[in-house]
């Protein structure tokens, strides 16, 4: 449904905006999205996050919400009759969905981008060893909070999914840039099954960035130092 | 019943003050159980393994970790009395953007504050005074945070009070004399019973942080 007044600041290749699109796919509401220029930050965007000046920013009638976690429970409760809720309905279950949201925000992403920015074999051996143990962790929740079900969130993806689903993309890109494979089949399975339903879901597909994209477009944010 | 609900918390935690306080506010009852963070005691391992600190809020033997997730799960499941978050979405949104300031940004500079010397010291000092001064400003005119009614984030930011004399005292500033706003919503803040009971002496504070102070190398 068409509602005019839905604008989200963002860019293609950000984890933290695909959040905010994918929920505001799941509840089919349109918007328009204002594609922020790689190196510099819009005078709305400004405007808009004057705290943090990052994206995502929504602004739904002339109103910003910032950050990624906080606009996706947003669009779930300004738009509650549409579509399928995206937080879970228990209030114990929607806690340890906003612990492990808080968790891949806080500690699982931080090791993941410790790879991209390690100097030296010693300091990327132990940023993945780090990313391994803490995908072990999430592997754990998923069997805890999915109850045998195909998402996190039980039938439908919901919030703690689009919390670590949207990293799927660099998730790859820096796996190659490692060359070592950090969503393992037999180490982490119902994992790496989930983040192929995951990325299928109508909801994700077409917003999921091609990796070779993705890959160039992370040279560019993460130079290697000159050998 | 008290039974129901347990609470490991540290006496100095600021975060442990947020929980007492939401708690305090919904009139529910549970048990306190003192626990050292430094000290990984089993109980405290078995219900917070990711982190293993506090606060920990166990309610019918299930363990929610993190303060400002407890302080809406309290909310949710004690939704009848005492609201603390607003019900409007975009309201919601605002009072946990600026949880979320608290946590992210306010946080560093003001243990930093207390608990480093020399240059790091006197640069958390610069980005605290900041952090203060766009928080009054959020305040503005407003009673509370919440507008007319104490809410999650007068809860948020409360929970540090404790630790303000501190700041002040290894800081060298002043909260009254910088920010006069900030200072009469936490005197408002202090006529509610929840908070006073939940707040712990600001001199034993100031004990504890020279005792932190040494064990960091600031001392």
């Amino acid at each position: 449904m068409a509602t005019g007044d839905v604008k989200l600041i963002g860019s293609w290749a950000s984890v933290f905006v695909m959040r905010a699109r994918i929920a505001l796919n799941l509840k089919s509401i349109s918007y328009e999205f204002l594609q922020e220029t790689y190196g510099t930050k819009s005078e709305l965007l400004l405007k808009s996050n004057p705290v943090h000046k990052k994206m995502p920013v929504l602004i739904h009638a002339d109103k910003p919400v910032c950050e990624s976690n906080i606009i996706v429970q947003y669009i779930d409760e300004a738009w509650s009759s549409y579509g399928p809720s995206i937080l879970p309905s228990q209030p114990y279950d929607r806690a340890i969905a906003r612990f492990w949201a808080a968790y891949v925000d806080d500690k699982w992403f931080i090791a993941l981008r410790s790879i991209l920015t390690a100097r030296g074999e010693e300091e990327k051996k132990a940023a993945i060893a780090e990313v391994e143990e803490r995908t072990d962790h999430l592997e754990k929740a998923f069997i805890d909070c999915s109850n045998g079900k195909p998402f996190f969130n039980g039938d439908h993806i919901g919030y703690l999914d689009i919390a670590l689903g949207s990293f799927l993309g660099w998730w790859k890109v820096v796996e190659l840039d490692a060359s070592h494979i950090l969503l393992d089949e037999t180490k982490t399975p119902s994992l790496f099954k989930w983040a192929e339903r995951f990325c299928n879901d109508p909801a994700v597909k077409p917003l999921m960035p091609e990796t070779a994209k993705l890959a160039e477009f992370a040279r560019k944010l993460f130079p290697k130092p000159e050998a | 019943m008290a039974d129901e609900l347990i609470l490991l918390d540290f006496w100095p935690s600021m975060f442990g003050m947020r929980t007492k306080i939401a708690l305090a506010e919904k009139g529910v009852t549970y048990e306190y159980i003192e626990t050292d963070p430094w000290i990984k005691t089993p109980l405290l391992i078995e219900m917070n393994p990711i982190h293993k600190k506090i606060p920990v809020l166990i309610h019918k033997g299930k363990p929610i970790c993190e303060s400002l997730i407890q302080l809406e799960y309290i909310d949710e499941v004690w939704s009848g009395t005492h609201p603390m978050l607003p019900s409007d979405p975009y309201q919601k949104a605002q009072a946990r953007f600026w949880g979320d300031f608290i946590d992210k940004k306010f946080y560093d500079p003001s243990w930093k504050v207390w608990g480093t010397k020399g240059e790091e010291q006197v640069a958390a000092k610069k980005e605290l005074l900041e952090h203060f001064k766009t928080l009054e400003t959020e305040l503005g005119e407003k009673t509370y945070y919440g507008g007319e009614v104490f809410g999650f984030l007068d809860i948020a930011l409360m929970g540090y009070y404790s630790w303000f004399k501190a700041m002040e005292k290894f800081g060298e500033f002043s909260i009254q004399t910088e920010f006069p706003k900030l200072t009469e919503w936490t005197k408002r803040c202090l006529e509610r019973e929840s908070v006073v009971k939940a707040l712990t002496d600001s001199e034993k504070i100031i004990e504890y942080a020279y005792v932190l102070r040494k064990k960091f190398g600031a001392e």
